[in-house]
């Protein structure tokens, strides 16, 4: 399964010039699901957006299953914590679920019965199926967030990207998350959500990554979720690009 | 039946007809798009900054289908770009400098119109006249339906995909502003040719409320595009039979029969019209009001005659 493996070399994103991520490379295997973790301002969703084309590269690569991707790929997808979508919207939640499979199929592939089954297939992995008529404001936030997990997995992507998925659930909705990421990875995907509460990270997560603008750490939650690495991430200053400390070196790009 | 059919042994009726319906439908489907962009106002400040467009053409070209069409493009593009280019380059938003753009435009049409020595009726530029269509003008609105149609339909996908969540779908590799400003040129395409039904300043309401009516009663974004399309094109034809019964502008009388069907939808839609929310019975599980009364004793005071619980 080596070729089964997201892998980020050297990845610098910048706004304007100063360095929100720097030099990030690593290397994740399929089949985890990984907690990413650092304090406010540390760039985790710039990483995210970064790793989906939504912010331009500074310098690095990003590949999967040894294709480089560049710009957009529809094998890895991003969900942002909260949607800016109009929850007015005329869609229902089996809608969202098979507009995943509309951006497999492209503009003129027929919708067949095996789109259909798939659409069923994910909407039961996911215990969405009783709500599939609703339209989306008629659902919780933990229903609504598996309704988008459900369209993700239709489309068949690899690699999910979540933005804070556990904030905002209560007890219950966080273990049925839980128990829906324990799904999707236990297929073969390949998990990475961000997280702020780090009492909860051991139990949800089996890996984790430590970043604070550059990487701190990265490896099994038991290794490297210490308290030495987690001391480092979350008291180091987040460099911000003030004038006095200058960013002297030169990216290629 | 006959009654019904008569005045379609005229033939410019036949023709005002003909071109109810391809307009109607077109203007309708593309409603949907319109609905859920919420570009109700740009759609606006499109279709009044068509009037400089007509004038400049007929003034340098004459009065030509032609001369119409590439002036009124020309002004539709002038006015979206440079409101785009005001708000990119100073601290004014974009409605606002749309705004002020197509209000000028508007003026200097009207100006341009009274200067000019080709008599135009300002009137039909403002308030359409079908009765009026030519031959040319049927077959120009042929051609841009038909395009506006398969176009709209081809995309189907991954414009439900964009207008669901823009930044999503960028992720996913749909060339997000690209499609806009394919749907953009088809929406001034169409508007060119609903000048000559409903006119430049009703052209916004075949343009808004067919779509609007299907989303009071619809979780389908499919159902929006093809049912503003009937919902345009019937309305239109009954505005248009109105307009010869009563003897009163068929532009004005396409909208408000729109507008009515859209008031019906907005006041009965069982799902979210006004009227079934308010008569709604408050307590939709009468088993649940049963066990949280059971709970907190409440059923015994209302023996005693207190109902002001029970709504």
């Amino acid at each position: 399964m080596s070729s089964h493996r997201l892998e980020i070399k050297d990845l610098t994103v910048a706004y304007n010039r100063v360095p929100a991520v720097h030099h990030v490379s690593m290397e994740m295997q399929c089949g985890h699901c990984v907690a990413l973790l650092g304090p406010n301002g540390a760039g985790k969703t710039t990483f995210f957006k970064a790793l989906v084309g939504l912010l331009p590269l500074e310098s690095g690569s990003v590949s999967f299953h040894g294709h480089s991707i560049r710009g957009t790929s529809s094998e890895l997808v991003y969900l942002p914590q909260r949607s800016h979508q109009d929850s007015d919207f005329p869609i229902t939640v089996q809608g969202v679920v098979e507009l995943g499979r509309y951006l497999k199929l492209g503009l003129w592939k027929h919708f067949s019965e095996h789109d259909a089954a798939v659409v069923d297939e994910v909407m039961q992995t996911l215990q969405i199926s009783d709500l599939a008529d609703r339209q989306i404001s008629a659902l919780s936030g933990g229903q609504q967030q598996r309704a988008f997990l459900g369209r993700a997995l239709a489309q068949e992507a690899h690699v999910f990207l979540l933005d804070e998925p556990f904030t905002g659930l209560d007890k219950g909705a966080q273990e049925n998350l839980r128990e829906t990421l324990r799904k999707i990875t236990a297929r073969g995907n390949l998990v990475i959500a961000s997280h702020h509460d780090l009492k909860t990270v051991p139990d949800l997560f089996d890996q984790v990554i430590l970043l604070n603008g550059e990487l701190i750490a990265y490896g099994e939650t038991k290794e490297v979720f210490t308290e030495e690495n987690i001391q480092r991430t979350y008291q180091t200053e987040v460099f911000s690009g003030v004038p006095h400390h200058q960013h002297r070196h030169h990216h290629e790009s | 039946m006959t009654w019904l059919l008569e005045p379609f042994r005229l033939e410019f009726m036949q023709r005002a007809l003909i071109g109810c319906v391809l307009i109607g439908f077109t203007n309708g489907f593309l409603s949907a798009y319109i609905v859920m962009r919420r570009l109700a106002l740009m759609a606006d400040a499109l279709s009044h900054s068509l009037l400089p467009g007509l004038a400049i053409g007929v003034i340098l070209f004459g009065l030509t289908p032609v001369s119409l069409f590439f002036g009124a493009l020309a002004a539709a593009l002038f006015v979206t770009l440079g409101a785009e280019l005001i708000s990119r380059s100073s601290r004014v938003k974009e409605d606002t400098s749309l705004g002020i753009l197509y209000t000028v435009a508007f003026s200097l049409g009207i100006v341009l119109l009274s200067f000019s020595k080709v008599r135009v009726e300002l009137h039909h530029y403002l308030f359409g006249n079908i009765l009026g269509i030519s031959n040319t003008d049927l077959w120009t609105i042929y051609w841009i339906s038909l395009v506006t149609l398969i176009v709209l339909v081809a995309m189907q996908r991954p414009l439900l995909v964009m207008l669901f969540e823009p930044s999503i779908a960028a992720t996913q590799g749909v060339r997000v502003s690209i499609l806009n400003y394919l749907v953009l040129t088809l929406l001034v395409f169409s508007m060119i040719s609903s000048v000559q039904a409903v006119g430049v300043i009703l052209a916004l309401g075949l343009l808004t409320a067919p779509a609007a009516t299907v989303y009071l009663f619809s979780n389908s974004f499919t159902k929006m595009f093809w049912g503003g399309g009937v919902i345009g094109m019937i309305g239109s034809c009954i505005g248009l039979f109105l307009s010869y019964w009563l003897n009163l502008p068929s532009g004005a009388c396409i909208v408000l029969v729109l507008g009515g069907i859209f008031c019906l939808a907005f006041l009965f839609s069982p799902k979210y019209g006004v009227l079934p929310r308010i008569f709604r019975k408050r307590h939709l599980h009468e088993q649940s009001l049963a066990r949280w009364e059971n709970r907190t004793g409440l059923h015994k005071q209302d023996e005693h005659g207190d109902d002001s619980h029970n709504h």
